[in-house]
């Protein structure tokens, strides 16, 4: 299979207006004759629902939750980039383009970077009409901060509720076309399967979750906004409900899956605090423009909880005692280096035995310097709703002592594979924002998530999508063709089974135990031999969980546990192909650090000469080992070089 | 700890419901509220039982899928909290404590604590936005709004949609959500054009929808997790006076 980026060649400045031109247009009068499926309502998914509404479409928008608001772009915190150099401090489309392709290790595609960078500032002027109460300074203009990985300040915020802010103003936009009856909302419903008719994505099967109900939806496209799988973990940062369900079953259905090893691990997340934790709560990277990371020098400082042993009081450990290891390492960027170059310090400071927490995995975040500097009212206003929620969940008050941190699971960059008009290989299958590959390599910079999502949504996948509907035209519509009645079958099938078994372990046992040996093998660190144990026990918890799981109640009424059944057999089938793709690449990029392959100073480790390439796998069955297709990356702006934030 | 719990459990929405009593030994001091009760419900699952159904999402306070009373208080009545964030450090060893859902009309239980809220989207859906296509409005420093009244509208845009007001309130009344949106969005400049209309189209499809009327009572206010202020209420009954002497039709 060849791999088409189709992305346009020539001159990177001109090339998405010269694309935008190129690419067909559907006449207003026939938009209504397209139906359009959009699966999730984050960012991506309901500025696409709304747009794509706006724009004269019909379209079927589902979500899992209870409302639309709650998808789980609503958690991010700290801010987003956009290129509109309002501080006058040199930013521009090129700067906020070569940071991205820079900060994702030389792992993504140029043209694709550029486009996101060049509607950034598109994304700001959006947000503030829809009313996005986006921190000001007192003249009225808009006020920014700075994140990981840049020097410039780009970063838009609304206090540490970015997310919540900027979705809510996508749902407005959403619930506008609602009302306008141009989109039709499923709340509530899941999506369990797609449907191929003649080699081309038209529809899908979804449950409701309060009856129970199997149905099935017909299209002239399926658009996927259904994030990221970082629950494979267990332990992360997404909501619980977060799963990689949508995307692995359009792989099963013959979607490629696109570096599905590069994970983004968040350097600051309040860390474990014992066995039955059910997540892990972040702290936003914007604490890093103010807080000072630092571990104690003499392990005989350090605090483990699980072992009882109370170390010092970190504000009784001297200056000279304390180890400011990120500042030392890395003079230049210092507290704000990229969110792998963090992750790997805090790892190696504890692995030195330096941690200072549950099990001692963790170090500390400080304020005592920034309070004395700025006094306590004006970091108050900063990051006073993250100090309280740390102090809700820790019982620790952040200003008197400092915080502890370690990294967790964030984020996901690998996703299904689209090409420049965010289409999958299956012709009709269009995947936006965590859940497709496409920006972020192998590693997302801080506040490029938000960006990404309603880039596509917004300002990319509206105008994409009618070069496909264009080109096949209006075409019938029904639910009644084979390939529906096969597909719902399989999914009755399945569930069938998950309620037959009768087994004495909880699908959350299951989800723990694959998880926690996901975060030992294939998380912060990775090695040969610890992703080949990987490849014997994800095959063996599967057997077992197919043999013992326990799922209680039937499928026609509110049944959560068979909710999460779903979700968990598909995370044992993904992770296998998670896992041999760690293993395939053997050199270490961005979030991706096979310790086989480092510097003396044990800094990730590229070789361009033989991986520098996206890998897309083709599922072949379960167990069965998926097939690697490769689209090279060409450079031909940015030039790859070893990474220094020194 | 060791704890006692009665907890509501319905089948469905026509089910009559009962209350059901339910131990929690070892737990915790560092564990979630709703980690505390995953361990009870893991245990039933282990047994063949079907567990509490709770809603719940991001677990971090922000998405506002969670929330039931604890002994009559919306959340558990720590301030500024929700309760998935509320940790068992705040309860002590042999506590019996009642759990119950969201009790109001126009939020049927659909399972145990699981309520359908889909009434806060019709009021959204009937006015609570501003009316931009994508991809046409002009720079964002264009428009100017001055850092007090961003943080005004920021505190009322604050609102996570939980419905733990609707629930404290004795009236059942969905004032302070409603409110929150129109203050949000009537205090920038952005939200003038459709201020009044906004106004009276999204109170009355909360009058419709089955809530109660606002008598000041400020238990919504009182318990709400982020700490929304009655302010918004004040606004909303002012602007709707000012829209019935402009004499704007709903839209």
């Amino acid at each position: 299979m060849i791999l088409e980026s189709k992305a346009p060649g020539g001159d990177i400045q001109t090339a998405w207006q010269r694309h935008k031109f190129d690419i067909k247009i559907v006449n207003p009068a026939n938009k209504r004759k397209y139906t359009v499926i959009v699966v999730g309502t984050g960012l991506a998914g309901a500025a696409a629902a709304a747009t794509l509404g706006e724009l004269g479409y019909n379209v079927l928008n589902f979500c899992f939750q209870d409302s639309a608001r709650r998808a789980h772009s609503i958690a991010a915190q700290g801010g987003i980039n956009a290129a509109k150099n309002y501080q006058g401090d040199g930013d521009s489309v090129y700067r906020l383009f070569y940071d991205t392709v820079k900060g994702g290790d030389f792992r993504a595609r140029e043209e694709n970077v550029y486009r996101l960078a060049e509607v950034s500032g598109n994304i700001i002027d959006q947000a503030v009409a829809q009313g996005v109460p986006f921190a000001r300074e007192y003249g009225g203009l808009l006020s920014n901060r700075s994140f990981g990985g840049s020097l410039v300040s780009r970063t838009f915020y609304a206090q540490g509720q970015t997310g919540q802010q900027l979705l809510i103003g996508a749902y407005q936009a959403l619930s506008r076309q609602v009302k306008d009856g141009k989109v039709k909302l499923f709340a509530r419903t899941e999506m369990l399967d797609l449907v191929i008719e003649d080699g081309h994505a038209r529809g899908i099967i979804t449950r409701n979750l309060v009856t129970g109900k199997i149905e099935r939806h017909v299209a002239d496209a399926v658009v996927l906004g259904t994030g990221g799988y970082g629950n494979a973990f267990f332990l992360s940062t997404n909501a619980m409900g977060s799963n990689v369900t949508a995307a692995w079953r359009a792989a099963k259905r013959g979607a490629l899956f696109a570096n599905p090893c590069f994970t983004q691990i968040h350097p600051t997340c309040i860390p474990v605090s014992g066995g039955y934790q059910s997540k892990l709560t972040l702290m936003s990277e914007s604490l890093r423009n103010d807080g000072r990371v630092w571990a104690p020098k003499n392990p005989a400082d350090a605090w483990d909880m699980a072992k009882g042993k109370l170390g010092k009081d970190p504000r009784q450990i001297p200056e000279a005692d304390r180890d400011y290891f990120l500042e030392r390492r890395y003079p230049t960027f210092g507290n704000l280096v990229p969110r792998d170059v963090a992750s790997r310090a805090a790892k190696k400071a504890c692995d030195d035995g330096q941690g200072v927490a549950y099990e001692g995995r963790g170090v500390y975040l400080d304020f005592a310097e920034s309070i004395g500097r700025l006094g306590q009212k004006a970091v108050a206003e900063r990051y006073g709703n993250l100090f309280e929620m740390y102090e809700r969940i820790t019982g620790d008050n952040p200003f008197e002592t400092p915080m502890r941190i370690y990294p967790a699971v964030h984020y996901t960059m690998g996703g299904l594979w689209v090409d420049y008009n965010l289409q999958s290989n299956v012709p009709g299958l269009f995947v936006i924002g965590e859940a497709n590959f496409s920006d972020h390599g192998a590693n997302r910079l801080g506040a490029s998530a938000l960006m990404q999502g309603l880039s596509d949504g917004y300002f990319v996948l509206p105008y994409t999508i009618g070069h496909y509907l264009a080109q096949v035209g209006p075409r019938p519509k029904s639910t009644d063709w084979g390939s529906f009645k096969q597909v719902e079958g399989e999914v009755n099938e399945k569930t069938k089974k998950l309620l037959s078994i009768k087994g004495k372990r909880s699908v959350d046992s299951f989800h723990r135990e694959l998880g926690l040996l996901m975060w030992e093998h294939c998380g912060m660190a990775r090695n040969e031999q610890g992703l080949t144990t990987l490849l014997q026990e994800i095959p063996r918890i599967r057997e077992e969980f197919w043999k013992d799981v326990s799922v209680p109640g039937s499928e026609g009424e509110v049944n959560q546990v068979l909710e999460r059944a779903g979700r968990v057999a598909d995370f044992l089938e993904f992770t296998e192909m998670m896992v041999l793709d760690a293993r395939e690449r053997r050199e270490s990029c961005g979030g991706h650090f096979r310790e086989e392959f480092q510097t003396e100073e044990g800094e990730a480790k590229r070789d361009d000469e033989n991986f520098q390439y996206v890998a897309a796998w083709e599922f072949k069955g379960v167990g069965v080992a998926p097939e690697l297709h490769k689209e090279p990356l060409n450079f031909r702006y940015v030039k790859p070089s070893q990474r220094s934030y020194k | 700890m060791n704890l006692t719990l009665h907890v509501w459990r319905q089948n469905g929405p026509s089910d009559k419901g009962r209350f059901e009593t339910y131990q929690a030994n070892g737990i915790s001091e560092h564990m979630s509220f709703l980690e505390m009760l995953d361990f009870v419900n893991e245990k039933l699952e282990s047994e063949g039982k079907a567990p509490i159904v709770f809603e719940h999402d991001c677990r971090e306070g922000i998405c506002g899928s969670c929330g039931f009373m604890i002994d009559g208080k919306a959340h558990g009545g720590q301030h500024r909290t929700t309760v998935c964030q509320l940790h068992m450090r705040s309860f002590k060893d042999g506590d019996v404590l009642t759990l119950e859902p969201w009790r109001a009309a126009a939020f049927p239980v659909l399972r145990d604590l699981m309520v359908d809220r889909s009434a806060f989207d019709r009021i959204v859906q009937a006015g609570g936005y501003v009316s931009v296509r994508s991809g046409s409005p002009q720079d964002a420093n264009a428009i100017l709004v001055g850092k007090e009244e961003v943080d005004r509208a920021f505190d009322a845009a604050a609102c996570i949609g939980c419905g733990a007001c609707v629930a404290s309130c004795p009236n059942a009344s969905a004032m302070l959500f409603t409110g929150a949106k129109i203050s949000h969005l009537g205090l920038l400049p952005q939200g003038q054009p459709e201020r009044y209309r906004r106004v009276q189209a999204m109170t009355q499809t909360m009058d419709e929808a089955g809530f109660g009327y606002c008598s000041n009572h400020g238990e919504c206010s009182a318990f709400c997790p982020k700490d929304i202020s009655l302010d918004v209420i004040a606004m909303t009954n002012r602007d709707l006076m000012a829209a019935q002497v402009k004499g704007r039709s709903e839209g």
